[in-house]
């Protein structure tokens, strides 16, 4: 598996790290209840098909990723940088 | 207090060749990481030719030379080598002396790249990582910059506290490499 760095380039797997669905980018607001607190911290998709997740290239230039995939087909289909992502 | 000999990260335990490629530990000289804070890119670029004559290296690029120049080293960051950085730079970057913390060794020969596949993910074909580009990547499970200084020369750095075991990861690929060669 080869993940396309925004910065890098085309990279082996080797050098990323994971860290689960990019849920993670959409932090509830203030006054959010506990429901959708539950959900940001605990709750996760397991999708058969297309999924976004958090990429770290650890070992590479050091950049938060979202990638998006495809957990059927394991095709790998874009990556953008998290900063960028998050806006 | 007596006198201190600075002693090299490796300090003679790289051997000089192994089956046909050369290996040479490089003095760096000073080296400083360079961080241009928010917004203050184009702000430290222009300090940078101002004072040194040394442009902002491009991601996965390397301006200038290994004696005096500037090496990307990750996402916004640069590793300045062998100049002492002037007083304009701190102006728009964080900057931190590293002169100390990294081993460096240079490997010459045509199954240079060879053996450094067996150590690093990185495809260092020419066509893909070509003279002047530099990476940063694993080497052996270390956490390494390796860049391409000449067509079959590399520079390939880790963190000092790794020397020895570079030195022995190296040797075992290079060997491999060479009782492969001679069947
Ligand atoms: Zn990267």
């Amino acid at each position: 598996m080869r993940l396309p760095c925004p910065i890098c380039g085309e990279r082996d797997r080797r050098e990323f790290y994971y860290a689960g669905h990019a849920v993670a980018l959409e932090r509830p607001g203030e006054g959010a209840g506990a429901k959708a607190w539950d959900d940001y911290v605990h709750n996760r998709e397991n999708p058969c098909g297309e999924t976004r997740d958090l990429w770290f290239h650890e070992s590479g230039c050091g950049a938060w990723l979202v990638v998006t995939r495809d957990t059927a087909s394991h095709a790998v289909l874009s990556a953008v940088l998290a900063e960028e992502a998050a806006r | 207090m007596g006198e201190l000999t600075a002693q090299s990260p490796m300090d003679g335990m790289m051997p000089t060749r192994i089956g046909g490629v050369a290996l040479r530990e490089v003095d760096l000289g000073a080296l400083t990481l360079v961080m241009p804070y928010r917004g203050a890119d184009d702000a430290l670029s222009g300090a940078l030719e101002a004072g040194h004559g040394l442009r902002w290296p491009d991601a996965g690029r390397m301006t200038g030379t290994t004696e005096r120049g500037v090496m990307w080293f990750g996402r916004t960051q640069a590793l300045l080598i062998g100049v002492e950085p002037g007083e304009g730079l701190s102006v728009h970057a964080a900057l931190v002396d590293q002169s100390d913390a990294w081993a460096a060794v240079e490997i010459e020969g045509d199954r240079a790249a060879e053996a450094l596949a067996r150590l690093t993910p990185v495809d260092l074909r020419t066509g893909v990582f070509g003279v002047g580009h530099t990476a940063r990547t694993e080497v052996a499970h270390m956490a390494a910059s390796l860049t391409r200084t000449g067509e079959a020369t590399f520079l390939l750095m880790v963190f000092r506290a790794f020397s020895r075991t570079l030195v022995h990861e190296l040797g075992t690929a290079l060997e491999g490499v060479a009782v492969r060669a001679a069947r």
